[in-house]
């Protein structure tokens, strides 16, 4: 895993230096994060990097995970989609079970952090164990237009909290305690993000049988149906009609979404009468996904609900163009027809997919400027600066706090 | 080549860092625009007329203050847009001043188009009123003379220049800024300092300035 120093010759050592300033005013302070899976999807991604590096500027950094059966899991999965808005049908045994497993979790997960940071609804219960220390809510979810029941339901927990965190200003509606913006981000040294040498991306292209006979149109996400990955394949029939293509639709799936599985078959049925149409299960392998970004011709992330998107940043790290749904976090990242074109519609993802593949000068121009943006905002080390910021924010009320 | 003086008091060099806090305040409408402007925190304003100064350090299509690019972009309005964005912030010393002036600006244009008034943004454009929390911290950067400040300044992060030049005079209430105050009263250099004083920085991405300014010191020192 890289080392801090190693980010200078990305951003500068003086933004290093920055980060270092930052870690000694918090030196020693014991950070516990907690969410609820160790692996896949964005969360577990993020603080697979964030623990290592906060330790390294000084912090005592610490990643617990809450347990939970197939039953909490597929009520959280439920959760989730309602709080994007989704039509859920949620019964008062649904949020029994949550209690259920939250009270046992309640019991059993130590808590011993000055910070305690907790990622999502599912773990949202611990902050009853709340004792003299510092607690942060960090929704990574788009609530920006919630089912009312779950998001009442969440209210009763979230305003015991110090702060809560969310990665867009249209996620935040008005709360009794402070809340921040922030938002996610790559890791320009990983896996997933770092340059790559052609042989590797050919060799990948092999063991899946892609060709790079003609324009790759990709979309890497989870299979999860607020991805829309069979709108994904609606828009590149559309565009298959005028340009010889192929798509390649990439991702896996996470121990806490019960429902993946079942998208992913529902996915390779439609897909299975065009031999173009590629659909990869990629449990992890993010050397992988970084080499099918990198073949790419276009990057796709057709989202009906959005966290972030992460895959967004990724692809314009890479000066990919990008064609996204205008939700959620994806228009931090996009600046329509200038780092990245924008879209509403199955019909609006395939125009836009025609238009770069037809302009490469002018998909070219988008994905330089994309990467440019990207790296001022993007980054993971942007990231670990506003979360030692926000751990002081929680010992200084202030607006203008000077450490000097 | 002019004889460099020794600073009385040495230049000691912060940095700023900004986090954005949520107030989860929302405008659809200009007449809604307008009263939060009225009502929320100084920092708030602080923050929708200089976010852009640290956020898009390259060339850049959005003009430069979020209530300008809003009411242009999401309702239309081009003239109050570019008023707004033509405000000249260098004038005012105070985030109050600033505020009143976009104020005046609003009503001065819905008094004229009360039609204004009847425009709403869609759900997902309302404007979402951010906060600026800054966090100063000293960094191990000092320089007792011009040579060894612009040698600093060729190193030092934008966000410490945007402190600096920025944030010092408009959010801690310093009659001008912090390069040239020191210039001035430690260096003895007042024509200098009025050199520094007198350009508009908010027309200039965080690099130019820095150039700028490396620039016009390198020259004084080669006179």
């Amino acid at each position: 895993m890289a080392k801090i120093e190693e980010y200078a010759h990305i951003i500068g050592q003086p933004l290093i230096d920055d980060l270092r300033l930052l870690g000694q005013k918090l030196k020693n302070r014991i950070i516990q994060n907690i969410n609820s899976t160790p692996v896949g999807g964005g969360v577990a991604e993020i603080l697979n990097r964030m623990v290592p590096m906060l330790g390294e500027l000084g912090l005592d950094a610490k990643w617990d995970v809450i347990k939970g059966g197939e039953q909490f899991f597929n009520v959280t999965k439920k959760f989730h989609n309602a709080l994007h808005g989704r039509q859920e049908e949620l019964t008062q045994r649904d949020f029994d079970i949550f209690m259920e497993t939250s009270r046992e979790n309640i019991k059993d997960v130590n808590i011993y952090g000055d910070i305690v940071f907790i990622h999502d609804p599912q773990p949202i219960a611990l902050i009853e164990k709340k004792a003299n220390n510092k607690w942060i809510w960090r929704c990574h979810i788009d609530v920006s237009n919630p089912n009312e029941k779950v998001w009442g339901f969440l209210m009763d927990f979230i305003t015991k909290y110090d702060s809560a965190v969310f990665s867009a200003p249209a996620f935040s509606r008005k709360l009794p305690i402070r809340q921040f913006l922030i938002a996610p981000s790559i890791d320009p040294l990983s896996d997933k993000n770092k340059e790559l040498p052609p042989e590797t991306i050919n060799a990948v292209l092999e063991k899946y049988g892609i060709k790079k006979d003609k324009p790759i149109i990709t979309q890497i996400s989870r299979f999860d149906r607020l991805k829309d990955p069979v709108g994904v394949i609606s828009a590149y029939l559309q565009v298959k009609k005028y340009i010889n293509c192929q798509l390649i639709l990439g991702g896996g799936t996470a121990i806490d979404d019960p429902e993946g599985q079942q998208v992913f078959d529902e996915v390779r049925e439609m897909a299975k009468a065009d031999k173009d149409i590629h659909i990869l299960l990629l449990p992890q392998n993010d050397i992988e996904v970084n080499a099918l970004q990198r073949a790419s011709d276009v990057i796709v992330q057709k989202s009906i609900r959005e966290g972030f998107g992460l895959t967004v940043a990724e692809a314009l790290w890479k000066a990919k163009p990008v064609v996204a749904s205008s939700v959620g976090g994806i228009p931090l990242q996009i600046k329509h027809k200038y780092s990245g074109l924008l879209c509403h519609s199955i019909e609006g993802a395939s125009f836009s997919i025609k238009q770069l593949l037809s302009s490469p000068e002018y998909a070219k121009k988008l994905g330089e400027n994309g990467r440019e943006h990207i790296k001022n905002n993007f980054l993971i080390t942007r990231h670990l600066r506003d979360y030692m910021l926000l751990f002081l924010s929680l010992y200084h009320p202030q607006d203008v706090v000077q450490l000097c | 080549m002019r004889k460099l003086i020794k600073a009385k008091e040495p230049f000691k060099f912060c940095t700023r860092l900004h986090l954005s806090e949520l107030t989860g305040l929302r405008a659809t409408t200009l007449g809604q625009l307008l009263s939060l402007i009225k009502e929320v925190p100084d920092a708030c304003i602080y923050h929708h007329t200089h976010r852009f100064l640290l956020q898009h350090q390259y060339l850049s299509p959005e003009p430069p203050n979020d209530f300008a690019f809003w009411v242009s972009d999401t309702l239309g309005e081009d003239e109050l847009g570019e008023r707004l964005v033509s405000i000249d912030t260098m004038q005012y010393s105070s985030i109050r001043d600033l505020r009143e002036k976009i104020i005046w600006a609003i009503e001065a244009y819905l008094s004229d188009n009360p039609l204004a008034k009847l425009k709403f943004a869609r759900i997902e454009e309302e404007f979402h009123f951010i906060k600026s929390v800054s966090f100063i911290l000293p960094t191990n950067y000092i320089a007792y003379d011009l040579r060894e400040f612009a040698g600093i300044l060729k190193k030092i992060t934008i966000d410490s220049i945007y402190f600096h030049i920025f944030e010092a005079r408009l959010r801690l209430g310093k009659p001008t800024n912090d390069f040239s105050f020191w210039i001035e009263n430690s260096l003895g250099d007042k024509e200098l300092a009025e050199m520094i004083f007198r350009f508009d920085p908010y027309t200039r991405t965080l690099e130019d300035l820095r150039a700028t300014i490396i620039r016009i010191i390198e020259r004084r020192i080669a006179d």
